[in-house]
């Protein structure tokens, strides 16, 4: 028989947990330390030029942005799709959606050239701009994430709590096809004219999401001593595999297009074969590292039951995720822009791509540490959320999770949740 | 330190200098400032900017010459460019791709033929501007008689436009700058780019810097006029000769015409 | 009675507004640097008081219509500003107007008002000698008279 699920605060004992916040604490630290340093400095302390206009920060700003909405799958399933077992994970989904999203926007504000002007960017908006939208898109989807967790929490929000999870499935969506947009609707790049771009990010959002779920999870669960049952970790690495499978063609459909269209050949070449670390990113980070290898882990029969493997997997999706957002972004930034079709540029004064060659870009230690620093931020208020709050079920045993569907013939007495 | 990088000046540019320095600051106390301004021809607008007039650039190709520098030289000066001074830890290579470039020469060559081209770029001043259609804050705009620019004032620096403009026409102001010039304000963390001398259109000046200094130097590969007008130099040359816009397939009905290309 | 009570609190609120402005107003040092031009006059374009408190809305709605309808010369552009208000040191070069003992710069630091006009805007009468703005000042003072040289101050652009 399904028992009542449990939801308990984060009872680690004080000092590892004040440890673990002192942590993120100082990576937040040193990445607002490295902002005032851009900022004070201006734009040239980074690697960042007039040919590469998007550099780190971005590569980590939409991956952590795509990821929250890939994070709040797990309580999509549950209530909209009504997959009873993943009930349970719904509240720390909801969590960790908002507080990935609030640091993926903190290191965008945070790139930009006048961040002081912050409020001209709520106040003044241009709407054909699909980045403005994405301003709608990014504090909706906080709003409609924190009332979805109102309603799994409160007794009072359970009759809402469908209607609002598919708002939220819907808002999701959306926002990560906005997100996509911002490259595809770019024509004047090659790489980025493909309409398949927000599809792609939408089936990457899953993946990601996923995978920081889980290794937030099990870090949690693992600290604590509680219990992720068998049966559970089942059903999640075979979701993770799903959607990295997944992942993987979406990118094996773009490039093919890319390649099918005559006029993408040179960026696709360049890419696949000449294209440096982009082309070393592309195949040992997204394809190797962020596909075969979790593919391998996920669907081998020994270590895909074990939870450190299944964990190590995870970590490898969100390293091919990082690497994919490099390639996507910084990758066809540097592909030079193809000005004069047939003609090549012997000489330019401002870098055209001279010879075909790609532009130059090498990310800085301040880069990097805004990246780290906005991730710390997404930790830092989960940790602080499920410290604080019931956010964490007391245990995802197999004899306490609901019972799901694949399970029913079993349990076909049991009383639907 | 707008003087040092200037020392190059002529003794009568340099005198001319001092003047107006004169004229615009303790000189100016014998005339009100009104006064002054009113009673030359050119005088400042004092009425909206209309779409009658649509300003574009036509250019020749073949009368671009190989290794002359005068359009850039003369935007730099006219815009104040050649006041940026590289932050002393930056390597050259690097500050060449960090440093604000409104207007460039570029040399081509033809892959079948091996015709060589040289020819300026700059902002293009599309009719449907890709960077105003995706700017968020509506900082970069066009204005209603064609010039496409950005208004700083609105500018948040998210880099959207330069990632959006086919033809790498706009820079980001890398570096905190200084002695910045009174007709061409400029600051650290807003994307720029040609505004087609914006304000020597609004003071009613003929033509532009980089037009005058090709002009100066006796190639008059660049011609500047009003596209609307039928009888202005730069529609009979469109006319005249066969031009192209770069990037066609993108149908932004560019204000910069390319002859040769 | 809600609504009068309302008007009564709306009114005494303006009445402390205008009060504690014109006592301030008495109390407020006078700013303008003595050897600007604008030492010389009564009144900056619109009556002190006005400018005092207004100035920045008027430059403000100045600066949409500049840069948006092409709009210039007008009485409220920043670099009227400058032009007026700019003092000289003893070897007739211009001090930055932003600077904490120049007309901006003071008004701004005792007031504790961030100013960041001039992270872009020139805080010196600066144009160089191509500008239209100055060649329109040349054609108005008659250019070729270097009579008028005799006492100016070198180099506009020094900082």
């Amino acid at each position: 028989m399904m028992k009542r699920i449990v939801y308990r605060e984060w009872r680690i004992p004080p000092a590892r947990f004040w440890g673990i916040l002192g942590i993120l604490a100082s990576v937040i630290g040193i990445g607002t330390l490295s902002f005032g340093y851009m900022e004070h400095q201006g734009h040239w302390v980074t690697g960042m030029n007039n040919a590469v206009v998007w550099g780190l920060p971005h590569v980590f700003a939409v991956f952590l942005v795509i990821a929250a909405s890939g994070a709040l799958n797990i309580a999509s399933i549950g209530t909209v799709f009504r997959k009873p077992i993943y009930k349970p994970l719904g509240r720390l989904s909801g969590l960790l959606a908002v507080a990935l999203l609030m640091g993926g926007l903190l290191i965008l504000v945070t790139d930009l050239g006048r961040p002081e002007r912050l409020i001209v960017a709520i106040t003044s908006y241009n709407f054909s701009s699909i980045f403005a939208w994405n301003i709608f898109l990014y504090t909706g989807f906080m709003a409609i994430v924190i009332a979805y967790l109102w309603t799994m929490a409160d007794r009072q929000g359970g009759p809402f709590n469908r209607p609002v999870g598919i708002l939220a499935l819907f808002w999701r969506l959306a926002l990560t096809t906005g997100t996509g947009s911002i490259f595809g609707f770019l024509v004047a790049r090659e790489a980025y004219s493909a309409a398949i771009l927000g599809p792609m990010f939408v089936i990457l959002s899953f993946a990601y999401g996923l995978a920081v779920f889980l290794l937030v999870l099990m870090f949690a669960f693992a600290e604590e001593g509680r219990v992720i049952g068998p049966k559970i970790l089942r059903r999640l690495k075979n979701l993770l595999a799903l959607f990295v499978a997944g992942a993987l063609y979406f990118m094996l459909i773009y490039h093919l297009t890319n390649l099918y269209a005559a006029k993408h050949d040179d960026f696709e070449s360049w890419l696949l074969l000449h294209g440096g670390i982009y082309t070393f990113a592309f195949w040992v980070g997204s394809i190797l590292i962020g596909g075969l290898l979790p593919l391998w882990i996920l669907y081998h029969p020994e270590k895909g039951k074990n939870c450190n493997w299944v964990a190590a997997a995870a970590a490898l999706v969100i390293v091919g995720g990082l690497s994919t957002m490099y390639v996507v972004i910084i990758g066809s930034q540097a592909y030079p822009m193809p000005l004069f079709p047939g003609q090549t540029i012997l000489e330019s004064g401002f870098g055209d791509g001279v010879g075909g060659r790609a532009a130059s870009y090498w990310p800085s230690i301040p880069e990097l540490l805004l990246g780290l620093g906005g991730v710390a931020v997404g930790l830092l208020i989960t940790a602080v959320g499920v410290r604080v709050l019931q956010f964490l079920p007391e245990s995802l045993a197999d004899d306490v999770v609901p019972v799901d569907e694949e399970t029913l013939g079993e349990a076909a007495f049991a009383k639907p949740a | 330190m707008k003087d040092e990088n200037r020392t190059n000046l002529e003794p009568v540019d340099r005198e001319r200098r001092t003047f107006i320095g004169a004229a615009a600051g303790v000189g100016a106390s014998m005339v009100a400032p009104g006064v002054i301004l009113h009673a030359v021809e050119a005088a400042p607008r004092a009425t909206s900017v209309s779409s009658d007039v649509r300003w574009g650039l036509a250019i020749d190709t073949a009368k671009c010459a190989e290794g002359c520098s005068a359009c850039i030289d003369a935007c730099d000066r006219e815009n104040g460019l050649d006041l940026q001074t590289k932050p002393k830890p930056l390597s050259e290579s690097k500050w060449d791709q960090q440093k604000a470039v409104w207007i460039r020469k570029v040399k081509l060559q033809d892959n079948q033929t091996g015709r060589i081209t040289n020819l300026p770029m700059m902002c293009q001043h599309c009719e449907d501007p890709p960077c105003v259609d995706v700017c968020p804050t509506g900082a970069s705009f066009k204005r209603a008689d064609g010039i496409v620019m950005v208004d700083r004032h609105l500018c948040i620096g998210c880099r959207y436009c330069m990632m959006a403009c086919p033809y790498k026409a706009r820079s980001f102001i890398h570096e905190a700058l200084e002695g910045q010039l009174t007709s061409v304000p400029r600051g650290k963390g807003c994307v720029e780019s040609c505004n087609l001398c914006v304000d020597r259109r609004d003071y009613g000046e003929e033509s532009t810097a980089c037009a005058d200094a090709c002009a100066a130097e006796g190639h008059n590969a660049i011609v500047f006029g009003d596209l609307k007008d039928p009888e202005s130099p730069i529609s009979q040359l469109l006319k005249a000769l066969p031009t192209r816009q770069i990037r066609e397939d993108l149908e932004l009905n560019t204000g910069v015409r390319y002859a040769g290309v | 009675m809600a609504k009068a009570a309302l008007k009564a609190s709306l009114f005494l609120g303006l009445m402390w507004a205008l009060v504690a402005q014109v006592v301030l107003a008495d109390e407020v040092k006078r700013y303008v640097v003595e050897g600007s031009r604008a030492a010389e006059l009564d009144a900056c374009v619109e009556p002190t008081e006005r400018m005092r408190r207004m100035h920045f809305e008027f430059i403000k709605h100045q600066r949409t219509l500049t840069v948006h309808e092409g709009i210039r010369g007008s009485k409220y552009s920043l670099a009227g500003c400058v032009d007026c208000h700019i003092s000289y040191n003893a070897e007739h070069e211009p001090q930055p107007i932003n600077r904490p003992d120049q007309f901006c710069g003071a008004c701004h630091a005792y007031a504790a008002v961030d100013l960041n006009c001039f992270d872009c805007h020139a805080s010196v009468p600066n144009r160089p000698e191509s500008s239209p703005e100055a060649r329109a000042a040349h054609a108005a003072a008659g250019v070729g008279q270097p009579g008028h040289l005799a006492h100016a101050h070198p180099g506009g652009g020094e900082r």
